[in-house]
């Protein structure tokens, strides 16, 4: 099933994308021709079982990894015609990125980590905007901390902060609540909510943690590569009633 | 457990073989000077076990200072006294005399900077033990006036064959060509080539043999004499034996030593005067050994500091801490016997380039294999594995600190010793390096260069342990400048450096090592000529110099010539050679006592008008140091035997004087010295084309040169430049050592911070702005180790000079322009160093990086 509404403002567009790892009895269909559209100013959850080609899938949308046939769309942009000097520019402007393990650089300030992408693309922030993001994530006086003297919860707070920041097309979260306690997760997962409602930014999150998909608008299931199921407007228990079905028939 | 490090090591080839290097380059050169000094040891004792017979008859005193023979002889009835010694086989008269320059069929003197050019008579005498001296081994022995043989690597180099005319030029040849010209030049027929048909060779000396009469001829002034007697043994008569039975029949004046003796003698002396080679060497092995200990603890501090999960997790798995450390130790072990083997390999390649270079100056060696000795193997190992395993029990003992519960933590800092702790202990360190320098260099204990050396040493030690510290504000005001200029990169490239201060101060720290020596050195040059410039240009009178370019005598004909040029007002010949003094060498110089005045010498004590033959002048430093003052007798034993000489005056240091004791030109001949001229001193009235007329001269003599006062001082500074040259060639190979530190430390910190690059490039940083960043990094530590090392090195330059400015070197120049050469010249390391880790950085797969833990 190719389910998605058709949006005229899709943020992001797979076609056919196709990629596998190893080769003969090894061989991986880590995705196996996957079409999906991501509609703009929307909360999309990824989920599927482990192998289900959810990470790849995000990886390569967010031009960190390639696939072997297909193409993606950024807006108007086939990431998959583009060389480094393209894909560096994409990442920069177009995309943000939350990972599962903060990935602050650690000789910068929390300020200065989330000024990063700006500053190396040689831009200055928006400065209405960027007072807004550092209002929504609540760091107040830790600015001027480094990450070692932050929370894990407050890491992952100015990770998603150096995301937004640069007001990108559209924000990856991979697992952006994996390292995290229930509480600080939920920190994390009400800004990803509340940059989508405030600001219509478009949010791309992979997660397993049904309670994470819970506050998004659509929850796309991966399996073996495919995608085989989506809620819209989902809560805990559907998304656990599709994990528990996805289950039964995958022996 | 031993198989856990050996996996490791395999695991990390790349960082391994750029950690040896330095090991490897440090035994390179001990086994390099090693292997070579054995070699040229070997050689020359071989060498001149073929060029004595078996009991050598000569005059008392020998030879003089430059090794040529004396003027005294032996009278040839002497000869006949001993062919009546029962014990000898055969007795021959050799003729010998220095500077008598082969001239190469394109017009080139055939001669090296230090072997000898020989003259002298064909003799077919057998070598002591029986041995086969050198032979004809093509055409036949000379006969008459107009035959020559020459030694086969002349003949060679020369580009003659038999039957062809060689250009001779007997630059010290007693006897006056035709005329009462010059003898410039003879050119006798090549008649055969000789050579040394069981082994040997001349070390690059140059031998032009004529038949006996015509060397009597041109080098005895036509007395039959010879300068030197070899007696054969006979069957089962031993040296010593023979050289006892020939001893009283020898006039006064006279010695007989056995050929063994004489062979060693010679060889020693050689090997002497070359000796500092191997201590050079050494010094340098001595350097790149401390340098690559830096690297060595800095690679091993950040395996270990990379590794501290998995030493953890085998401490989790039981291992003792003692296990752990070992492993560790185990791996430099592996490290060092590997370096030291590859360095052995490098140190034979090394020898074979140094003799190949000597071979260049005219120093042969070709016909000796190179000779390995046990000691050699044995240094090398012990100095390579020692040094690593060293080095790296600092890192390897903090492993021991290493919690097993740290295995299950995410990252793992591996405890550090306190930097207050380290400032303190480098600040001692320095001090006490200080001190000891201070005692080196000022007072007058024994082994002042063992103590120069040491507190150099102690003082690199003590400013690299403190660098983290003094440093500091270095690195953050490379940050601030980097932040300003090139924005966010340069902030992260200045917060990079800053991270881990110890390992940023400890790779500059190798650098900085490197160029304090080249500083030190600089200054040193630059401060030696700048006092050579002075003394010059306060000292020159007169208004040109003739010298011998090779710094031998000429024939006194030459000032013969220079004193009918038109023009020419005064001739100032000076000579200088070697005597002795109770056992000492002791330079000694003549000048006649009307040109006291002229040479502008300055007699501070005495009456120079009581300067006459019988008596000398002192020079005042010389004499203060050996206590004599005016009145005073001193007696110096000369090549013709016991001379005292009255003390008529002493004369301020001046450079033009070139030995302490000045003598009249009389006496100097009397004392058996050659009647030859070192130097001439011309004063003209500076008639236009003056110089044409002098160089016309000595157009016929390629070794002799006029000179301006420019022209000589340029000469003066030629040896300077050339040494300092070598000793940078040497250090750059400390540099080279240092630049791979920097790339080593680069690429590990790249591997540590492999998801940060990842990150970085996921947020949108380009390659271009990654490599930038590395090289900026690189660029700071460069920068930094340049400038420790621009200080300390000034600061030892100026120490340095400082000390001995009393020994004719008082001119304390600092050569600016060099030392920003050095500090440009650290960017473009930096620079270098980047290339190969900001390239891995720029190559890192994005996601892969990301996932890496």
């Amino acid at each position: 099933m190719t389910g998605s509404p058709a949006t005229s403002s899709a943020a992001a567009r797979v076609r056919n994308l196709t990629k596998t790892y190893g080769a003969g009895q090894a061989l991986v269909r880590a995705l196996d021709d996957v079409t999906l559209d991501i509609a703009s100013g929307e909360f999309t959850a990824v989920m599927g079982p482990s192998g289900s080609g959810k990470s790849t899938l995000m990886h390569c949308c967010a031009a960190l990894d390639t696939a072997d046939s297909g193409s993606v769309f950024i807006g108007d942009q086939d990431l998959t015609q583009l060389k480094d000097k393209g894909l560096t520019r994409l990442r920069r402007d177009e995309i943000g990125f939350v990972f599962q393990a903060f990935n602050l650089v650690p000789t910068l300030t929390a300020e200065e980590n989330i000024q990063l992408p700006m500053a190396i693309a040689g831009r200055k922030a928006d400065q209405a905007w960027y007072d807004n993001v550092v209002a929504t994530v609540g760091l107040g006086d830790r600015l001027k901390h480094k990450p070692n003297e932050l929370s894990g919860g407050q890491q992952q707070r100015v990770a998603v902060a150096r995301a937004l920041a640069s007001r990108p097309r559209i924000v990856f979260a991979d697992e952006p609540t994996g390292n995290l306690d229930s509480r600080s997760g939920a920190e994390v997962l009400e800004l990803l909510r509340r940059s989508v409602d405030e600001y219509g930014q478009t949010v791309v999150m992979v997660t397993h943690d049904p309670v994470a998909a819970a506050y998004t608008d659509r929850v796309v299931f991966l399996a073996d590569g495919r995608v085989v199921d989506e809620l819209r407007a989902p809560t805990r228990e559907q998304v656990l009633e599709v994990m528990n079905r996805m289950a039964e028939h995958t022996p | 457990m031993i198989r856990a490090a050996l996996k490791s090591l395999l695991g990390r080839k790349v960082r391994l073989v750029m950690s040896t290097f330095a090991i490897v380059l440090g035994v390179a050169f001990v086994a390099g000077s090693l292997i070579f000094s054995d070699t040229l040891s070997r050689s020359f004792t071989a060498l001149f076990a073929s060029t004595v017979g078996d009991v050598v008859v000569r005059p008392v005193g020998g030879t003089t200072a430059d090794g040529a023979p004396s003027t005294v002889t032996i009278p040839a009835d002497v000869l006949d006294d001993l062919r009546e010694v029962p014990g000898a086989a055969r007795v021959d008269g050799n003729v010998n005399a220095f500077g008598v320059f082969v001239v190469s069929a394109d017009g080139k003197v055939v001669s090296g900077f230090g072997p000898p050019a020989i003259g002298g008579n064909w003799s077919d005498a057998p070598a002591g033990h029986g041995l086969e001296g050198l032979a004809i081994t093509a055409g036949h022995e000379p006969h008459g006036p107009d035959e020559v043989v020459l030694d086969e690597r002349t003949a060679e180099r020369a580009g003659y064959e038999v039957g062809d005319r060689v250009d001779i030029i007997p630059s010290t040849a007693a006897e006056p060509s035709e005329g009462g010209g010059l003898p410039t030049h003879l050119t006798p027929t090549l008649v055969g080539i000789a050579g040394f048909p069981s082994g040997g060779s001349l070390n690059g000396a140059t031998y032009a043999a004529f038949d006996t009469p015509t060397a009597q001829k041109l080098f005895l002034g036509g007395q039959d004499a010879y300068t030197d007697v070899w007696v054969t043994a006979a069957d089962g008569v031993s040296q010593a034996q023979l050289r006892d039975d020939v001893a009283p029949l020898l006039p006064d004046g006279v010695e007989a030593v056995t050929g063994d003796d004489a062979a060693d003698e010679a060889a020693s002396d050689l090997l002497q005067a070359i000796s500092f080679i191997t201590t050079f060497l050494l010094i340098f092995a001595g350097i790149s050994l401390v340098v690559g200990a830096f690297l060595i603890v800095n690679t091993f501090s950040i395996l270990v500091a990379q590794r501290s999960r998995e030493l953890a997790l085998l401490r989790a798995l039981g291992a003792s801490k003692r296990q752990v450390l070992w492993s560790v130790q185990l791996e430099a072990f592996v490290l060092g016997v590997l370096g030291a083997t590859l360095g052995l390999g490098l140190g034979v390649l090394l020898a074979m380039a140094i003799r190949a270079l000597f071979a260049n100056f005219g120093l042969d060696l070709s016909g000796q294999p190179l000779i390995f000795a046990s000691r050699t193997f044995l240094a090398s190992y012990v100095v390579g594995i020692l040094v690593t395993m060293a080095a790296a029990w600092l890192p390897a003992r903090r492993t021991a600190r290493i919690a097993p519960v740290q295995a299950l933590r995410d990252d793992v800092a591996l405890p550090e010793s306190s930097l207050q702790r380290r400032l303190w202990w480098g600040l001692g360190l320095t001090v006490a390096g200080l001190v000891v320098l201070a005692l080196g260099l000022f007072s007058d204990l024994p082994h002042g260069g063992w103590q120069t050396g040491g507190g150099v040493l102690a003082i690199l030690l003590g400013v690299a342990a403190m660098s983290p510290v003094i440093s500091r504000p270095f690195l953050a005001l490379a940050r601030a400048v980097y932040a300003r200029v090139f924005g966010t990169i340069g902030n992260l490239a200045g917060q990079n450096a800053l991270r881990n201060p110890r390992r940023t101060t400890a790779t500059a720290s190798a650098l900085m090592i490197g160029l304090t020596l080249a500083c030190t050195m600089a200054i040193v040059g630059d401060s030696a000529k700048a006092s050579v410039d002075r003394s010059i240009e306060e000292n020159f009178v007169g208004d040109f110099v003739v010298s011998n370019v090779i710094g031998t005598a000429f024939t006194p004909a030459i000032g013969d010539q220079m004193e009918k040029v038109q023009g020419v007002e005064h001739v100032v010949r000076e000579r200088f050679q070697t005597g002795e003094r109770d056992g000492d060498r002791q330079g000694v110089s003549a000048v006649d006592p009307g040109d006291v005045d002229p040479l502008e010498l300055d007699v501070s004590d005495g009456d120079p008008a009581d300067y006459a033959d019988g008596s000398v002048l002192l020079q005042r430093s010389w004499a203060e140091d050996e206590g004599l003052e005016v009145g005073d007798d001193l007696e110096l034993d000369m090549p013709a035997g016991k001379r005292t000489y009255g003390v008529a005056g002493i004369v301020e240091d001046n450079p033009v004087v070139f030995a302490p004791v000045l003598m009249t030109l009389r006496d100097f001949a009397d004392a058996g010295f050659p009647d030859s001229d070192n130097v001439l001193i011309l004063f003209t009235d500076d008639s236009p084309g003056i110089q044409d007329r002098l160089d016309a001269v000595v157009a016929d003599l390629p070794v002799v040169t006029v000179k301006d006062q420019g022209e000589f001082a340029q000469e003066q500074r030629e040896p300077i430049d050339q040494f300092v040259l070598i000793i940078f060639a040497l250090l750059g190979l400390a540099l080279v050592i240092a630049v791979l530190g920097i790339v080593n430390t680069l690429a590990l910190s790249v591997i540590e911070r492999t998801r940060e690059v990842g990150l970085l490039r996921a947020i949108g940083v380009s390659r271009v702005q990654l490599r930038t960043m590395i090289t900026l990094e690189s660029v700071v530590i460069a920068v930094l180790g340049a400038i420790l090392g621009v200080v300390l090195g000034t600061g030892f330059g100026i120490a340095l000079m400082y000390a001995v400015r009393d020994q004719g070197l008082e001119v304390i120049s600092v050569p600016l322009t060099q030392l920003v050469v050095f500090l440009v010249l650290s960017v473009v390391i930096g620079v270098l160093a980047a290339i190969f880790p900001a390239r891995r950085a720029a190559r890192l797969d994005v996601l892969r990086a990301i996932a890496t833990e």
